[in-house]
């Protein structure tokens, strides 16, 4: 908190500290603390199953948490949960429009919700359709739009109040690549405009393209904290060689490689071998004998950071 | 810009009205049927009891001398069709919102509560009712079933019956798979209270061992508080309060569990 006159303006628009969500026996987010910045476009990174959608319902204060501190746009979502909501966009995991409204009747009563006039709720209904480019589309009926409009109709019905934070669950899972990248887009320019932005993703690329700063997440709790290039330079090496040698003799060939890079990282299928120069490091695989059946030099990713952290892959 | 502290204090105040315009809203798509249904039933259960079977009726109708059969049955199909309007919004309505369609989910996300939801669920299940029972009225009077002029309060009556079914609502919220309760709910509840409620025939020309079926019915209640405004009274003024109590006590308790188990679910 700074103070500015007699106002207190909160640095953060969220805060957690030690937030904690139990189920019964099962301990969903296990006390985990961050804070995000005004503008500032900010990631949960992790498997499935690690926590990320709970946080995001207890940050869109819809779900109360067991234990632990939080404040949104400076106030406790236990005790003022719709003002609260009433600052945010939500874009969910799973898509709930209403698939018995047309596409442009989707905003206009997702709007009415946020207690808007009418005729507001109408003009910037048309305004977020030709955002999302689906202004051909209004009139449709929702279950003919492809994955990536639907995607892009619940990021426009999010945006229908002029948010102040924008959450977004997973939002290019199941999506194609082209789908995905049209999504970045609009994405990135909602970035520029200064909205902040909040998302989950077990994709590391997309955390890489849209967050500034973003926690890696795995059974509850923060592994690790910064800057994409940052977290990548911290925790894993510049370069990484990927070398295969057929699933019977991976065990064996990874013996002989020892020495070569910083680390070697065995997987079922593959040998990683984190090098400052992954060029180097093959030239020292062949000069030892060994003939992997594809070498492939790569930059380091959050995918390596993960699994340096975890000892698992992102996606399983 | 958008004032959102401003929005935020009318979707507080306004909030249940604008999930009922919503509902009116996705209703529009099948508006249609909901009309041909509630004009088309009316004709087809006055005809078929009224009409067809009332000339194989022509004693123990009522407790008083001088009421039609169609006159005895029409008060209660007019609340058996604003519970079965009811019912349907009860069950799937309720798991659409929360399951199939989550929009629930969606309007949680929003200033809107739990309990706005709820209420606006409510409100628009009254007005589906409203439209039903009414339109069945005039087709009563135009049968020539509605011999008092207290006879329009067989609407309220109607809808007070279906209201009072709001425990089903309740229970609908706790459903997390669908293994086809709403059939069982139907087979086993609905069509028993339908045959034992004095619907067709009086309640008293059951053996006593059944007749306590009817008097735990929301549909007895609602028949028999109809049948004293088109031709009543024919029983004790105590009774007639009983009915409306009943059925506002239980509407009121099923709509209060509703909000209950509809707001525990959606914070998980």
């Amino acid at each position: 908190m700074s103070r500015l006159g007699s106002y207190t303006v909160p640095d953060s628009v969220i805060s957690a500290t030690a937030l904690t969500k139990k189920y019964k026996d099962f301990v969903a987010v296990d006390g985990i603390s961050f804070e995000v910045a005004p503008g500032e476009s900010f990631g949960l990174l992790g498997p499935n199953g690690a926590g990320k959608s709970t946080t995001m319902r207890m940050v869109g204060a819809v779900s109360t948490r067991t234990s632990g501190d939080l404040t949104i746009l400076g106030r406790d979502p236990n005790n003022f949960g719709p003002s609260i909501r009433s600052q945010l966009g939500v874009v969910p995991q799973a898509d709930n429009l209403d698939t018995e409204l047309r596409v442009r009747d989707n905003l206009l009563v997702y709007g009415r919700y946020f207690g808007l006039p009418r005729w507001q709720v109408a003009k910037r209904a048309d305004e977020l359709l030709e955002f999302a480019q689906l202004t051909e589309k209004a009139k449709a009926k929702v279950d003919d739009l492809s994955g990536g409009m639907k995607r892009r109709l619940t990021i426009a019905r999010a945006l229908i109040n002029d948010p102040r934070i924008l959450l977004l669950d997973e939002p290019t899972t199941g999506l194609d690549p082209q789908a995905r990248h049209i999504l970045w887009d609009r994405l990135f320019r909602l970035k520029e405009q200064g909205t902040t932005l909040v998302l989950t993703t077990h994709y590391m690329d997309e955390a890489e393209q849209l967050c500034d700063r973003l926690v890696v997440v795995d059974k509850g709790r923060i592994m690790a904290e910064g800057a994409p290039a940052a977290l990548i330079r911290e925790h894993s090496s510049r370069e990484v060689l990927e070398v295969r040698f057929g699933s019977e003799r991976n065990a064996t060939a990874a013996d002989e490689l020892a020495g070569i890079g910083d680390r070697l990282e065995v997987l079922p299928d593959r040998i990683l071998i984190y090098a400052q120069s992954g060029e180097e490091a093959l030239v020292e695989v062949t000069r030892r004998g060994l003939e992997p059946i594809t070498s492939l030099v790569r930059r380091s990713s959050l995918e390596d950071v993960f699994l340096r952290l975890t000892g698992r892959s992102l996606i399983e | 810009m958008i004032d959102q502290s401003a929005s935020a204090i009318r979707a507080q105040h306004f909030g249940a009205w604008y999930v009922t315009e919503h509902k009116i809203r996705a209703m529009r798509g099948y508006a249609g049927t909901v009309v041909a249904t509630a004009i088309g039933t009316p004709f087809l259960y006055l005809f078929a009891f009224g009409v067809g079977l009332a000339t194989l009726i022509t004693q123990n109708v009522g407790p008083v001398a001088g009421v039609t059969y169609i006159e005895f049955v029409a008060p209660a199909l007019l609340a058996s069709a604003a519970v079965l309007v009811a019912m349907e919004e009860y069950t799937f309505g309720i798991l659409l919102g929360l399951k199939w369609n989550p929009t629930f989910v969606a309007m949680n996300a929003t200033p809107i509560t739990g309990r706005q939801i709820v209420d606006g669920i409510m409100i628009f299940i009254g007005i589906r009712m409203v439209i039903t029972t009414t339109i069945y009225f005039f087709v009563m009077v135009l049968f020539g079933a509605v011999p008092s002029g207290w006879g329009v309060l067989t609407i309220v009556a109607g809808m007070l019956g279906g209201f009072a079914f709001a425990p089903i609502a309740a229970y609908s919220a706790t459903i997390l798979e669908d293994r086809g309760q709403f059939a069982i709910l139907q087979r086993t509840i609905v069509l028993p209270l339908t045959l034992f409620s004095g619907t067709v025939f009086p309640l008293t020309q059951l053996p006593l061992y059944l007749q306590w079926i009817g008097w735990l019915s929301p549909l007895w209640h609602a028949s028999e508080l109809g049948r004293q405004f088109v031709y009543g009274p024919t029983e004790p003024i105590w009774l007639t309060v009983v009915h409306v109590l009943y059925l506002v006590g239980l509407g009121m308790l099923g709509w209060q569990l509703t909000v209950r188990n509809v707001t525990r679910r959606l914070n998980k």
